[in-house]
């Protein structure tokens, strides 16, 4: 049975956590294909495929970081969670901030949850199978 | 401090089956269970007799209930100030793709469906407790 792999879209500015969750992802094997935004604007542009992401895929899941340059992460989750096109696309944050008042505002703005990127290597990767094993297997994405 | 959960369902037949999953994972959770949307929406509000009913931190929703629309309760709680940040895990018999995106489209955190087999279910309510009790930051509660 082919199936079209699930569409990830992670928007890290930090190398090391994105191949982290790189690495993390292609262990597990999964049918998935990850896209990588490094900053709020291109994590825009990829989502409404302008310019160079005119052939962008439409993520099945989005990994949101909130502290991000050029466009802050809150800012892009309250554009998505606006947009009658991408509102449906579960966002995920993943973000270090344990700020009650980013947790508070990210879910009052439809943020599907909120996570706490761990500190311990061990935990994070523990975190990242988590979410790969609950977003991706057992929960329906929307199509 | 015990985690509260609440489930709105109008089929219990499953229910012991999910407070034993709940037990078993070693956390200290409570289970409050509705039976329907009126009821659900009244725990909620604290209304009547639930005048003291404490805050869910999660929310297990069927879609199909008896009386007032899981999709209308979904739609209620997520447009009410004081509850829209509960998370609500849509947790139902499989239905048509519309019902999936319309569920995402009013703002349920995640959508599951109900596996036929009881074990499978057990499976998925642990998954789903794991998940959101021990991955996921739940949003402070509300002050009142």
């Amino acid at each position: 049975m082919d199936k079209d792999p699930m569409q990830i879209l992670l928007v890290e500015d930090q190398p090391a956590a994105v191949r982290l969750v790189q690495e993390v992802l292609k262990e597990n094997n999964g049918n998935h294909n990850l896209s990588v935004a490094k900053d709020g604007v291109e994590a825009m542009a990829f989502l409404h495929r302008e310019g160079e992401y005119a052939l962008a895929p439409r993520p099945d899941l989005i990994l949101l970081d909130l502290s991000l340059p050029k466009k802050d992460g809150r800012e892009v989750l309250a554009e998505i969670k606006a947009d009658d096109k991408l509102k449906r696309i579960p966002v995920v944050i993943l973000t270090v901030s344990e700020s009650e008042e980013d947790i508070l505002k990210s879910y009052n703005l439809q943020a599907n949850c909120y996570i706490i990127k761990p500190i311990h290597l061990e935990r994070f990767i523990q975190v990242i199978k988590s979410i790969e094993n609950f977003w991706l297997t057992i929960v329906k994405l929307p199509a | 401090m015990n985690r509260l959960i609440l489930l709105v369902a109008d089929q219990p037949a499953a229910l012991k089956q999910i407070q034993g999953a709940l037990q078993e994972c070693g956390m200290c959770v409570d289970l409050s269970v509705a039976k329907d949307g009126v009821e659900a929406m009244a725990l909620l509000q604290r209304k009547g007799k639930h005048a003291d009913a404490p805050r869910p931190d999660l929310i297990l929703l069927d879609l199909r209930l008896s009386g007032k629309d899981g999709r209308e309760v979904l739609a209620e709680i997520k447009s009410d100030e004081k509850f829209k940040r509960i998370p609500v895990v849509i947790l139902t018999v499989p239905t048509a793709e519309e019902d999936i995106l319309g569920a995402y489209d009013l703002h349920a955190n995640c959508y599951i469906t109900k596996p036929i087999h009881l074990r499978q279910f057990v499976e998925i309510i642990k998954s789903v407790q794991n998940f959101w009790l021990n991955i996921v930051e739940l949003p402070p509660p509300q002050t009142p």
